[in-house]
């Protein structure tokens, strides 16, 4: 095998603490689909930016069509032939497609020439797009087509692809792999980041599998069973939530009619949202990031008010309160972003658990706190949901992922809500506190709560929720039972058909 | 008071000078703010321009070579704010608020010796007949040359944003630099140059009030220019030719104001003189409806972790 | 090469360390410059940090420290409530400017009248204008989002035009022989703002900024609206999160810095300044925000920073005398100062670390 597109061998990085590569070798044929796939945390993504040019390895050796080759930066990757689509994506929302591309390339043409060929090659992959048009306001899709093309201008030999999935409906999926596969039969290599088992089966010609930086493995993803791969990346077995099946409790959470702009420039307004959530009940809403979930989430935690009527919880209309008020009656939420606003990044564990904790857990009398109770109240979250952190007074940006994910999703459960709301609860935590997480949520839904969960990942929603939404554009469908709803129907609920005529059609 | 002792021709020409100083140190602040820098030390860097070209310009009798010490003293200072944002990645206000407190300090400190002399006087373009037309000879061709270097400036400038690589890089970093540097580019270096642009306009501003509009130096002489220049760039909502418009009309108020004062207005001077601060806290509130502007970036400390 | 990583905790040591290393690096860099102007830099040191305290003349310069910290410390420990928050009232200066304008207005207005209340009374209008100067910019950034820092700063010149205003016009003493200024307060028995200890310095403006760093140490430590200020600073989309009002929130800094500013000029103009005049602000407003910084935000912190900012301002004084320094000099000493201390405050929240560079 002397003629491999990239040879890596022997690659290691170490960061103060942990090792983040440790000895990685492998090989990527030209026009291979590469699949790289791990846990959050393996090391993907420090690994292909060593690759890319943005992070140098403290030893191993890389090997491009036979000569060494040792990027210094992005642009001599990109000179050699090296292209990348970031997982959250590098572009400036303030500028316009052409320019954010001609930022990604070498030398570029004239904005007009640039437009000329973005049209031409968006064309001819089918993912069209408009040069002219400000990034910001364009869909997360979209934004992804940008990525792309920005690439395949250059004519790389080898494309990364950290994560692509991550933010498209199934049906935007389908569209990409249909992309990457012609561009496979072109001849261009493809490394394909992800921890999506099924995608990598469908589309991955090899595999290989990094657990805790090393590399454990390596398969023919079609010939190799999901669980297999999944044992292999986790390197134990992991187990699936249980859920009791006791439903239909009374409507707990009531939403009519709401309405509310986005207070950021390029977010997403809610358009006449509607749902219900009974007690013991889960609501998952899927959708694409960016399509109204943070909205969704202030507006019902209270951080962006709105009319009273609109939203109501047990008979009473609450839309008009802020977040204490709500919390008062029951209402509590844990955010998407959590360094920064579920937690605040310096704050000890001890001050995060009194940042939404102070009302019900009675840690405010006459304005003045106490620490004491709080510091109780943050050792009780961290010993129920095995938090591991060297104690309380540790700040909240020292966890890591999977650990303050737990804190913030068990402080909120710890205060015995009757409505509670999360926003994208497992992404980027481990397999075990995702299982973890998602567990806690089936047991408070089943002690009597009423549960909205937000979430990219279906096959969370698909685990957890009795009934499913999508979001699209600011607008909420109409929402089903789970089971029984096909990938399909989802599908085109993700992709704005809210009448559903299609879907029932085959119900 | 005497309204008719105004005469409209003059004023025009004498706002396009009141203006360049606070234009100079805009457009550097504009450039600088792109590259998502706030420098708030622009009050600071103009008065140290002030006295660096002040003493270059008495002692070498060129003011040409003040201008151009004056450039490199307030770039000098900016490197101060650079050491401090980009490298010890301290607080962008704080940072600059220290600027314009020690450039205040430095330049009392340097001026001791210069207090009431008169600098050499900068030369006027002389374009013969042209200067001499009614009207527009005054206006637009018999001028000291620091007032087309300004608007040549803010012609250069808005060119290079919007149709060159440097252009598209700066913005871009001032957009998001996390994605600039997941990109490649160099964000730290951008910025220090963009910062260091804005030093060096800044200093050819404060040199402007002390070899031409004033021309003397005295002590804190910038009286809050530096100040109006950070509003004007708000004002400008970070486009150079709104820039160039905000600028001639804060001049045009100042000279209005200055003419009242001399016609024997009935209202104390004190008063009139509050009025170019009033009218920048009204512009702001204005303006402050439009944020939509702003460089994403801007004050956000960057730190490449890994 | 050298290279900065994130500490995963803030270091609670380097928080209290940097600050002297700030003072160390100043009077090694201040030494520096007294050279360059042909001073004798050990000599210049020693007069401004040692002789006040312990020279010859010690005796008449001890109870000024008292005198020029009080000012400082109110003023600094206001402002340092809203830096927390990210609130930044840049305009103190003209604060305490409308403050002693309209602590003197009151005394002025009852003067020669002898009554107890007419001090009570200045102190509550001084921190009232004060507080007024500093709700223009709060009200424009809640009503219109416009800029705080720009809007506080553009009202000092307009106040140092209305002081000017006032000290020839309204307020400008009668029987002053046509000179600008008020009556002096001093000569005004109801309204002089007396040493409580004769001989030590400390009037009630001292009084003031030692109840006003208690209350707001308290506040911080262990009020809500202290972690409101400290959450909204450090992470303003958790203070949404965590129910805080961001638009009171503006309202209550700068509303107290204000009225802390205005209460330091009102004693000022009633006790050591004495009248209303053209030259009364001295840049205790602006000094005021380096005051801040040193103290680390923290009001302890402050008390000690103000002593020992004011020890710089009556050295340099003494320097002036003695050694001839120029005051501009004390000026950038006290601006190096902020320098230096914000120089090294990136080592509480990042160690330095010696090794080969990351590509870039």
């Amino acid at each position: 095998m002397t003629d491999a597109l990239l040879k890596i061998s022997g690659l290691t990085k170490a960061y103060p603490g942990v090792v983040a590569n440790d000895n990685v070798s492998f090989e990527i044929q030209p026009g291979e689909v590469h699949a790289l796939l791990g846990e959050n945390g393996a090391g993907k993504s420090t690994l292909v930016k060593m690759i890319y040019g943005l992070v140098k390895p403290d030893s191993g050796q890389m090997h491009l069509h036979g000569a060494e080759f040792a990027p210094i930066n992005p642009s001599f990757a990109r000179q050699h032939g090296v292209a990348m689509v970031f997982q959250h994506f590098s572009l400036f929302d303030a500028l316009t497609v052409a320019e954010n591309i001609a930022l990604g390339m070498e030398n570029p043409p004239s904005q007009r020439d640039l437009a000329a060929r973005i049209k031409e090659v968006s064309e001819e992959y089918g993912l069209p797009l408009e040069p002219f048009h400000q990034v910001g306001d364009l869909s997360a899709g979209e934004r992804q087509r940008v990525e792309i093309i920005r690439c395949l201008l250059q004519n790389p030999k080898l494309l990364i692809m950290d994560e692509p999935t991550s933010v498209l409906t199934p049906q935007e999926v389908e569209i990409l792999f249909t992309t990457l596969r012609q561009l496979s039969q072109e001849g261009t290599a493809i490394l394909y980041i992800s921890h999506k088992l099924e995608e990598i089966r469908s589309l991955c010609d090899h595999a290989t599998i990094l657990r805790l930086g090393k590399n454990v493995g390596e398969c023919v993803p079609s010939e190799t069973s999901a669980r297999d791969m999944a044992e292999m990346m986790v390197g134990s077995t992991l187990h699936t939530p249980e859920r009791k099946a006791d439903k239909g409790g009374d409507v707990v959470l009531e939403i009519k009619d709401l309405s509310v702009a986005s207070p950021n420039q390029f977010g997403t307004s809610l358009k006449n949202v509607q749902m219900s959530v009974r007690a013991g009940e889960i609501l998952g809403i899927g959708g694409v990031a960016g399509n109204g979930q943070d909205e969704l989430l202030a507006a019902i935690s209270g951080e962006v008010p709105t009319n009273a009527e609109t939203i109501c919880v047990n008979g009473q209309s609450v839309g008009a309160l802020g977040p204490n008020a709500r919390r008062k009656l029951g209402i509590l939420a844990a955010p998407e972003e959590r360094l920064g606003h579920a937690a605040a990044p310096a704050m000890s564990l001890t001050e995060n658990a009194l940042l939404s904790g102070a009302i019900r857990k009675g840690l405010l009398s006459n304005g003045f706190i106490s620490w004491s109770g709080a510091r109780e109240f943050a050792a009780d979250i961290i010993e129920k949901f095995d938090v591991r952190t060297p104690g309380t007074e540790t700040a909240a940006r020292a966890l890591s992922g999977g650990n303050l994910q737990k804190f913030v999703i068990g402080r909120e459960i710890m205060q015995n809500p009757d409505v509670l709301i999360v926003n994208q609860p497992t992404w980027g935590v481990d397999a075990s506190a995702a299982a973890d997480i998602r567990q806690a949520l089936l047991d408070l839904a089943a002690g009597g709560a009423a549960v909205v969960v937000i979430s990219q990942d279906l096959d969370e929603l698909t685990e957890i929720s009795d009934r499913f939404a999508a979001l699209n554009e600011g607008r909420l469908s109409e929402s089903r039972e789970m089971a029984g709803l096909t990938v399909d129907q989802i599908g085109l609920m993700l992709g704005g058909a809210h009448d559903m005529e299609a879907a029932h059609a085959h119900a | 008071m005497d309204l008719s002792a105004i005469n409209p021709v003059l004023l025009i020409a004498s706002l396009m000078v009141a203006a360049t100083p606070i234009m100079l140190a805009a457009i550097g602040e504009l450039v600088a703010e792109k590259a998502g820098v706030l420098n708030l030390g622009v009050e600071g860097m103009m008065i140290i321009g002030a006295i660096a070209g002040f003493a270059t310009a008495v002692e070498t009798g060129s003011p040409v070579f003040g201008f151009v010490i004056a450039a490199v003293a307030g770039a000098a200072l900016s490197f101060l704010f650079v050491i401090l944002t980009q490298y010890a990645l301290a607080n962008q206000v704080a940072s600059g608020l220290a600027l314009t407190l020690f450039g205040l300090g430095l330049s009392a400190l340097m001026g001791q010796s210069y207090v009431g002399i008169k600098p050499p006087s900068t030369p006027h373009v002389n374009l013969g007949f042209i200067s001499e037309l009614p009207v527009v000879g005054p206006i637009l061709f018999s001028h000291d040359f620091m007032v087309y270097v300004g608007i040549l400036l803010i012609a250069a400038t808005w060119a290079t944003l919007k149709y060159t690589r440097v252009g598209l890089i700066l913005r871009a970093v001032g957009e998001n630099h996390d994605a600039a540097h997941a990109l490649g580019y160099k964000v730290i270096r951008v910025r220090i140059i963009a910062i260091m642009f804005g030093g060096a306009c800044s200093g050819l501003g404060g040199a402007y009030i002390s070899l031409i509009r004033v021309p003397q130096w005295t002590e804190g002489m910038t009286a809050g220019a530096g100040w109006i220049a950070l509003a004007l760039v708000v004002f400008a909502s970070w486009k150079p030719w709104r820039l160039l418009i905000g600028a001639y009309i804060f001049g045009g108020i100042t000279v209005l104001q200055l003419n009242a004062q001399a016609a024997g207005a009935r209202i104390p001077v004190e008063y009139l003189s509050m009025s170019p601060y009033l009218i920048t806290i009204l512009v702001l509130v204005f303006m402050s409806a439009d944020r939509s502007r702003a460089p994403a970036s801007l004050g956000r400390i960057f730190h490449a972790s890994n | 090469m050298l290279r900065l990583e994130r500490r995963p905790s803030p270091s609670k040591v380097w928080s209290y360390i940097t600050p002297l290393v700030a003072v160390v690096a100043t009077m090694i860099a201040g030494g520096l410059l007294f050279y360059v102007l042909g001073k004798n830099p050990i000599e210049a040191i020693r007069t401004i940090f040692w002789d006040p305290l312990f020279g010859e003349f010690a005796s008449y310069s001890r109870p000024q420290l008292l005198v020029k910290a009080g000012p400082l410390i109110l003023i600094a420990t206001g402002l340092a409530l809203g830096f927390k928050a990210g609130i930044w009232n840049i305009g103190a200066e003209g604060q305490y400017i409308v403050g002693a304008i309209c602590g003197a207005a009151v005394a002025l207005a009852f003067y020669p009248m002898e009554a107890w209340f007419i001090f009570p009374l200045m102190i509550i209008c001084g921190a009232l204008g004060g507080m007024a100067w500093a709700m223009i910019p709060a009200f424009l950034k809640v009503r219109f989002g416009t800029n705080e820092i720009l809007v506080s700063l553009m009202l000092v010149y307009v106040a140092e035009q209305l002081l000017a205003a006032m000290s020839l016009g309204l307020l400008k003493n009668p029987e002053g022989f046509g000179f600008p200024g008020s009556r002096n307060l001093q000569h005004y028995p109801s309204a002089f703002n007396a040493e409580v200890f004769a001989g030590t310095g400390m009037h009630w403006g001292v009084v003031a900024a030692l109840i006003a760093v208690i209350m707001a140490y308290i506040m911080l430590g262990r009020h809500v609206l202290g972690f409101q200020i400290r959450l909204t600073g450090e992470a303003p989309r958790a203070a949404g999160f965590a129910g805080v009002n961001t638009a009171r929130l503006v309202m209550i800094c700068l509303g107290l810095s204000g009225a802390l500013a205005g209460l330091a000029g009102m004693f000022e103009v009633a006790g050591p300044a004495g009248q209303v005049s053209i030259d009364f602000n001295v840049g205790y407003g602006f000094t005021a925000i380096i005051v801040a910084f040193l103290g680390r935000l923290n009001p302890l912190g402050i008390l000690l920073a103000g002593l020992l900012m004011a020890l710089t301002y009556i050295g340099g004084e003494l320097a002036q005398l003695t050694l001839g320094l120029p005051s501009a000099a004390i000026q950038v000493f006290q601006g190096m100062l902020l320098f230096f201390l914000l120089a090294v405050d990136m080592l509480t929240n990042f160690r330095i670390r010696f090794g080969k560079k990351e590509a870039v």
